[in-house]
């Protein structure tokens, strides 16, 4: 199993969808990704989750790291569509508190 | 008697996705539950990953032993690599999470050991030569209904 990145860009947005696995293996690829798009100035990055079958604290770290990105560089990153158990990993972590996460869209089959 | 799997892989990020499907197929196997399936593979990804990453130096080629072994009521994985050891004390002061933290403060790599203590039952990291992590996870059948046990695959003989 892979990671496949797909990008929709509207207007200052970039959506990323991610779909696949995200651990040691798959990571650079999206670490460059997320660190390429959130070191534009003003850009807003939203990375949507509900792809993705199994991720640990690689896929974290990615996430802290391009969060450290756009504060630095002035731009915004969110990410939404988290399955419970991705979601659980940030929670047990206490990555909530620190990252923008969107919760779970209303109506959304579980 | 036991029933004991061994395995050894180099010791590359390529690689951790295949100990995973093995561990996620044992454990399958044994009766977990899917998350409790799921934690297992994010256990063994994160002390694979931590040798991945630690053990050996650029160039140096080296492996990781991954050892299963099946209990009526647990499953113990032991995760090995003959590389550079680490402080496992000092690390272990860094780790834990980030709550109330600053970003700056929260280090991109640290989550690992921590979230392997916070999803096994039992750790216990040796770093005499090389790093060796102990898991346990206990399968809990009390809180399986009679009507999900039946679909439990036989036990070995």
């Amino acid at each position: 199993m892979n990671l496949q990145i797909q990008k929709e860009t509207e207007g200052n947005t970039d959506k990323l969808l991610i779909n696949g696995e995200v651990d040691a293996y798959t990571a650079p690829k999206l670490k460059d990704t997320l660190i390429s798009l959130t070191e534009q100035k003003g850009r807003e990055v939203v990375v949507d989750l509900s792809g993705v079958q199994y991720m640990d604290s690689t896929g974290l770290g990615v996430f802290v790291g391009a969060l450290k990105s756009s504060q630095q560089h002035g731009s915004s990153l969110k990410l939404t569509g988290m399955t419970e158990r991705v979601h659980r990993l940030f929670d047990i972590t206490g990555l909530t508190d620190v990252m923008n996460i969107e919760a779970h869209t209303k109506g959304e089959v579980r | 008697m036991n029933d004991f799997i061994e395995m050894t892989i180099p010791a590359k990020a390529d690689y951790v996705g295949v100990a995973r499907l093995t561990v996620s197929g044992i454990a399958n196997r044994m009766g977990y539950t899917f998350d409790e399936i799921e934690d297992i593979k994010i256990a063994v990804s994160e002390a694979i990953t931590n040798a991945v990453n630690h053990a050996y130096s650029d160039g140096q080629q080296g492996f990781i032993k991954l050892a299963y072994e099946v209990h009526d009521d647990k499953l113990e994985v032991t995760i090995s690599d003959e590389g550079q050891s680490f402080d496992v004390e000092e690390t272990k002061k860094e780790m834990g999470p980030v709550n109330g933290k600053a970003l700056d403060q929260i280090s991109e790599g640290g989550l690992g050991l921590f979230l392997i203590e916070a999803l096994m039952d039992r750790v216990d990291i040796s770093d005499k030569a090389g790093v060796v992590v102990a898991m346990t996870k206990y399968l809990n059948r009390d809180g399986v209904d009679d009507s999900v046990d039946q679909y439990k695959p036989a036990r070995s003989q």
